[in-house]
């Protein structure tokens, strides 16, 4: 089962965008600021209005019976999301169930102690949202994510808080999910996160696709020359990737002088 | 405190308040000792429909109080500001214009369809993308395009007995009420209870925003057509029995939400209760009140009560304490 777009457009923000995801694999999208990545990740969560092009859910354009199969079906991280009430964290989490309201109690509760402890919440799971770090707050969230237990889990930027220890542990859960089956999109701004951890990698640029395939070769150092505009140079063995940044290329320096 | 004890205890409270508001007023009547002339005919026709009255008033203020501050995301957030109840008063206006005498139906008729209207406007002007920030401003426009109105019929009132009248009757009050205000205002508002209850899901989801609320299953049209619906009658109906009565609804959720667990639908059923006790004490302070002339109008006497505390309110918000 694939989750896949087939020459999507939306307005100015993505171009004939083809891509292709798969049930069992981390997908990373990457590209600069602007790119269209979080965009793209709405149309695939299909929380976006599109202007043309489909998304296809394996063999058939994406459609859902109701708003609440979606959501079984897909669970959205969004980028940077605040919390409106001063709810505890075991609260916040629960609110990932609301998708399965009608699913036996002991069901939700399972489901609900599964995400807390995936993401090593135990001991704050009483505490309110406002007296949370950055990072606790994140993973409350994406807690929240995994308590649904859909079939795709679509995140933007995910790791954007987080400090190393737990961003590792969070990427070696996005591995687990994907392994028992489920599909994991990730909108990432670390390119060695991407390179070492993902199966596939997309790279965008001003809404259309740059590179489309795995790491080694979608994410090569002329790529990141040409859209990132920096000079940079992969350091280490595969897995263990990392990004070394030389001086600014040719290019960045004349948009610099331009604005002086 | 569990959700369910916070709800007990609140209907125990009810429980103890409504008997007292019955003998409470004007006249007092002695339970033991029953003599008051007319005692049956104060209690039937005058306490029993206004105690009944301000229990169905106030707990449609908290609950849709809630119900507002949870769907707007915004703890500021009051069900009187989205153009309904404007637009119910403008009605109300409009019926004293056409001669208020003719039929004691006329007014709630009229306030009625004036709250109708300004659900209509403000689902024809939001409805079509069910976004938050569109209905905001389509409340504001509705409520300002009400209040505009409703000026212009007082400026243009053909008596100036007429002008006094409307005047008056804006100030809240539930003196002299009577059953057929509780047949307007009962059905309408357990029509409008249910439609919040229907939405109380959605809106725990809007905790989150908009995008992880609609990720979630939320239809932000239905949710935006239920919220409407229900404000609609519960405001319009209340407006139409009761004039303006204001800050309950703002009030009455803040009370509350430190006793629960701050999700949106733990709130509504407390707050619906706790407004209810609220309008209903008010009520009777407003009626056992020496006041040389008359008794005090309940609108005032909340808007008095109320101003403080949105003061309060603000100053706290400032010092970044949670909600």
């Amino acid at each position: 089962m694939s989750l896949a777009t087939e020459n999507l457009n939306v307005g100015e923000r993505l171009r004939d965008v083809s891509i292709q995801c798969r049930r069992g694999m981390i997908t990373a999208i990457c590209g600069p600021n602007g790119a269209g990545k979080s965009t793209l990740l709405s149309c695939l969560a299909d929380l976006q209005e599109t202007t043309s092009g489909r998304v296809m859910l394996g063999e058939r354009p994406m459609r859902f019976k109701s708003p609440r199969e979606r959501a079984q079906w897909l669970g959205y991280l969004p980028q940077a999301p605040d919390v409106a009430w001063d709810v505890a964290v075991e609260v916040l989490v629960s609110l990932g169930r609301l998708p399965w309201s009608d699913a036996p109690a002991g069901e939700n509760a399972k489901a609900i102690e599964d995400a807390i402890s995936a993401m090593d919440l135990e001991e704050l799971r009483h505490r309110p949202v406002s007296r949370l770090s950055g990072g606790e707050r994140a993973r409350a969230l994406m807690a929240r994510v995994l308590a649904t237990q859909p079939g795709w889990l679509l995140a933007d930027e995910p790791l954007a808080s987080l400090d190393l220890g737990h961003a590792a542990a969070l990427m070696r859960r996005f591995r687990q999910q994907a392994q028992q089956g489920r599909g994991v999109v990730l909108v990432l701004h670390d390119l060695a996160t991407a390179m070492n951890h993902a199966d596939c990698v997309v790279v965008l640029d001003k809404g259309e696709v740059v590179a489309d395939g795995p790491p080694e070769t979608a994410l090569t150092r002329d790529i990141v020359s040409r859209v990132w505009k920096c000079r940079a140079q992969w350091l280490g063995d595969p897995g263990e990737r990392a990004l070394s940044i030389a001086s600014p290329s040719p290019a960045s320096e004349r948009g610099m002088r331009i604005l002086d | 405190m569990t959700q369910l004890r916070l709800n007990l205890l609140l209907l125990l409270g009810l429980a103890l308040v409504v008997p007292l508001s019955l003998l409470a007023g004007r006249v007092w009547i002695n339970p033991l000792a029953p003599e008051t002339h007319n005692a049956s005919l104060i209690l039937m026709h005058l306490r029993l429909p206004r105690a009944v009255l301000a229990v169905t008033l106030g707990a449609g203020l908290g609950l849709t109080g809630a119900a507002m501050q949870a769907y707007l995301r915004n703890p500021l957030a009051d069900p009187g500001l989205f153009g309904i109840a404007p637009g119910a008063a403008l009605g109300a206006v409009l019926s004293f214009w056409t001669g208020y005498a003719a039929s004691p139906w006329l007014l709630p008729v009229f306030a009625l369809l004036g709250a109708s209207g300004a659900m209509l406007l403000l689902a024809l002007i939001a409805g079509r993308g069910g976004g938050v920030a569109l209905f905001t401003l389509a409340g504001l426009m509705v409520s300002s395009l009400a209040g505009a109105l409703m000026s212009l019929a007082i400026s243009l009132s053909p008596s100036p007995f007429a002008m006094t009248e409307i005047v008056t009757w804006m100030m809240g009050a539930l003196a002299d009420r009577s059953w057929r205000e509780v047949w307007i205002a009962v059905p309408c508002t357990l029509a409008g209870a249910a439609a919040i209850y229907a939405a109380r899901r959605s809106l725990d989801a809007l905790t989150l925003g908009e995008a992880a609320a609609r990720s979630l299953g939320v239809d932000p049209l239905t949710l935006q057509l239920q919220i409407i619906a229900g404000v609609g009658l519960i405001i319009g109906s209340g407006v139409a029995v009761a004039g303006i009565i204001g800050f309950v609804g703002l009030m009455v959720p803040h009370l509350v939400r430190p006793l629960t667990d701050r999700r949106p639908s733990s709130l509504l059923v407390p707050s619906a209760i706790a407004g209810a006790l609220l309008l209903l004490v008010a009520d009777c302070l407003c009626r056992i009140l020496p006041l040389a002339s008359g008794e005090l109008r309940l609108g005032i006497a909340l808007s008095l009560l109320g101003t403080p505390f949105f003061l309060v309110l603000l100053l706290r918000m400032r010092k970044g304490l949670s909600w």
